[in-house]
């Protein structure tokens, strides 16, 4: 025992002693990275790579799992509730994305401008930020049921207008989801946007109004040039959100997810059925897979397109 | 053996009960203390069931009950969230810590037999001749091949709920509910209230797939319309012919010719029914905690209606408990000897009492008393005539009835067209699963 003592530290003294400082940074730096590197590999790469491989099998939870190659993509290929979750997942982000953008820019822009109870006013779009989701949804879901009890219904009742079906059409159930869903997410937006706005300096403005430029050329030439790295941050953020979309979809139509019709229903749902109501583990996973391509493929698009030049 | 002369000991000690009926005598015996001296070493085992707060509490009491009778024996109550039990009870088995006893809906049974997640009851401990003579014929439904897999503690069945307070403002006698289809039909459109617009503003019958109308459209209204919804083998979707299809007109006009209802309104039929804008609504004994809530009407239960000819048809289901497959030596007895005490009357009445299902076995459910209860009577009656699917898969089933429904309801497809798609989309997932 004794001798291990006097031989363990001495020895590792010495090689600590006769490398530099720069490389003792770098053995700290690395001996501190490798806690979030071990995390990532463990908890993040590894089932990633385990859903890859769970994609070529035909694992249902209870029997092992057998290799069948690409047997669940042919089945996905040819499954027609695929194709309409996958167009409903692109409906979302095509119209989601930019109709939240351009309206959280534009409250933001104006906000901005507001003095009086500015605070107040920004709390209040960022409250629903910061509400669960679950109880948003079902509050809007109370909201557009029929009358007597939908408050919207009973509002166009009050007109004289038709009641109109939202939730329960397979036309207007996808748009009436995706106002809830681009609401919810607005205040976070526009705070950033609004953050991205306090960014630019405002002597740009002052020279741009000595130079005589009106206000709408100051906004194209000086505002959203320099609210780019802003703007493609949020666009890459909200693309993935409306890409991802469930807790919404869910909790307004649990007694027919995704429904009626599937009309409603986006990727991740599915896979969550797929998963864990079906219990079918390898097409779930080859729904992921290709979820995760679409989410790879967008993301790296929007950087390419919004890049520097 | 050990077993066998706790059993003995127990007969003596309780005049008249047969010697070979051990599987009564332990549930019996489960309540004398005699029991206690054959039980040397302490066990623990662990009973699974899903979150729902008045089965949890029935189940505790069962348990405090369980272990004064049998000091040896510890059980330990899990419970998950019911969306991810099914998921829990897998991944348990995966790492090799299942439960005991655990809670399933029999429509899961085959799923639980082919991942091996519990074992059959040893015929020794519960003889088949009893389960047999003593439970409702519904129990079948926990048999594969020789074996049983499984005993309910408790049954439901459907019946019709009805406003008691509606059918009075509707000029209808309150304590003569609708009894025939054709009633049914005439009590609802006496009881829709619409708006000027023509909204409907309270429906006659609160209705929706999504609910209890897919058993009601399954096992009730096709069967009194002639057919079957399945072959006796249940490998076959036989509900595509003329009797498939005159029960799914029938209740398919209801929202579409007669406006008597809307689907999906005020969300859910239970809702609807409680908020009181609803005169009607079928839905089964799991849903008295709910509506003995109700304060501001009184309602009412009755029998499903009988079709022209008197002919009634009900829907049964339950949660059975089942002993894991990696329950063994003194585990598995003690298992076996909750299991045996949980499906036995004494807990059965417990039951009834704090959950409102019924007993699963017909000496402790078809009592005087209850069938002379307003609220039990008519589900009890139900039982008598009542029908259990065999499921493959409850939730994909449900969502062909919902999306059958959907069809007709919002996109106005014809009963016929959108009766054939459900059968197809129905058989293929049957096929996927006996193909397995």
């Amino acid at each position: 025992m004794s001798f291990g003592n006097e031989a363990g530290p001495a020895g590792a003294v010495g090689i600590w002693d006769r490398i530099t400082i720069g490389q003792k940074r770098v053995i700290w730096a690395w001996a501190f990275l490798a806690v979030p590197i071990v995390f990532y590999v463990g908890i993040r790469f590894y089932p990633t790579f385990q859903a890859f491989w769970l994609s070529f099998t035909n694992w249902d939870l209870l029997r092992p799992a057998r290799f069948i190659g690409l047997a669940n993509y042919q089945r996905m290929w040819g499954d027609p509730q695929f194709w309409q979750v996958f167009r409903n997942t692109f409906a979302y982000l095509i119209i989601g994305t930019p109709i939240s953008l351009v309206v959280s820019f534009v409250i933001a822009y104006y906000l901005d401008r507001v003095r009086f109870m500015h605070g107040f006013i920004r709390a209040l779009y960022f409250l629903p930020f910061l509400t669960t989701a679950a109880a948003m949804a079902w509050v809007w879901r109370w909201f557009y049921q029929p009358v007597p009890i939908g408050i919207i219904n009973s509002f166009l009742a009050n007109f004289g207008l038709p009641s109109q079906p939202f939730l329960r059409s397979t036309e207007q159930a996808l748009p009436a989801i995706m106002v809830t869903a681009i609401w919810a997410g607005l205040g976070f937006q526009i705070i950033i946007f609004m953050a991205g706005l306090r960014a630019i300096p405002q002597t740009f403005y002052e020279a741009a109004r000595i130079d005589g430029l009106g206000e709408w050329a100051i906004l194209r030439k000086i505002t959203l040039p320099l609210l780019k790295p802003t703007t493609v941050f949020l666009v890459v953020f909200s693309s993935i959100g409306f890409l991802r979309i469930f807790d919404q979809v869910y909790n307004m139509t649990t007694n027919d997810p995704g429904g009626p019709l599937n009309s409603t229903k986006p990727l991740v749902l599915l896979i969550y059925q797929t998963a864990f109501s079906s219990y079918d583990m390898g097409y779930a996973a080859a729904q992921t897979v290709v979820l995760f391509t679409i989410l790879l493929v967008v993301s790296l698009l929007q950087l390419w397109v919004l890049r520097n030049r | 053996m050990q077993r066998e002369g706790i059993a003995i000991a127990a007969c003596k000690g309780i005049k008249e009960v047969s010697m070979r009926n051990r599987f009564t005598l332990a549930g019996l015996a489960a309540g004398v203390s005699m029991m206690a001296m054959g039980s040397a070493q302490a066990v623990e085992i662990e009973y699974w069931q899903y979150v729902f707060d008045s089965r949890v509490q029935a189940m505790d009491q069962l348990i405090a009950n369980f272990e004064a009778a049998n000091p040896g024996i510890t059980v330990r109550h899990v419970t998950f969230p019911y969306a991810d039990y099914q998921t829990r009870v897998t991944a348990a088995k995966l790492a090799g810590q299942g439960p005991d006893v655990v809670q399933l809906f029999y429509g899961w049974l085959d799923n639980f037999v082919a991942g091996e997640l519990i074992q059959p009851l040893n015929p020794d401990v519960f003889p088949h001749e009893e389960i047999e003579s003593e439970f409702f014929p519904i129990v079948g439904a926990m048999k594969r091949g020789e074996d049983y897999y499984g005993l309910p503690t408790a049954v439901r069945s459907l019946a019709l709920f009805y406003n008691k307070q509606l059918f009075d403002e509707a000029g209808l006698d309150p304590d003569n509910p609708p009894q025939t289809l054709e009633e049914l039909l005439a009590a609802a459109e006496a009881t829709v209230k619409r708006d000027g617009a023509g909204n409907i503003i309270s429906v006659g019958l609160a209705m929706g797939m999504a609910a209890q109308d897919h058993h009601w459209w399954r096992e009730g209204l096709i069967r009194q319309f002639g057919g079957q919804a399945y072959s006796d083998d249940g490998r076959t979707v036989a509900y595509n012919d003329d009797a498939g299809l005159a029960a799914t007109s029938w209740q398919a006009d209801l929202y579409n010719t007669h406006g008597v209802t809307q689907i999906g309104f005020m969300d859910e039929p239970q809702a609807a029914f409680r908020a009181g804008l609803a005169a009607m609504s079928i839905d089964g004994t799991f849903r008295l905690g709910a509506f003995n809530a109700i304060e501001s009407f009184e309602w009412g239960v009755t029998e499903l209606p009988a079709n022209a000819d008197g002919y009634r048809s009900n829907y049964a289901s339950y949660f059975a408990n089942a002993i894991g497959a990696s329950a063994s030596g003194d585990e598995l007895e003690a298992a076996e000897k909750f299991l045996a005490y949980i499906s036995s009357e004494e807990a059965m009445e417990v039951w009834l009492d704090i959950v409102g299902e019924l007993p699963a076995r017909q000496s402790a459910a078809l009592t005087e008393e209850n069938l002379s209860h307003p609220v039990y009577a008519p589900f009890l009656k139900g039982l008598e005539y009542a029908h259990t699917t065999v499921f493959v898969d409850e939730a994909a089933q449900r969502q062909v009835a919902i999306d059958m429904e959907a069809r007709m309801s919002i996109q106005g497809q014809d009963p016929a067209d959108a009766l054939a798609e459900a059968a197809a989309a129905e058989q293929a997932i049957l096929d996927n699963f006996y193909s397995r």
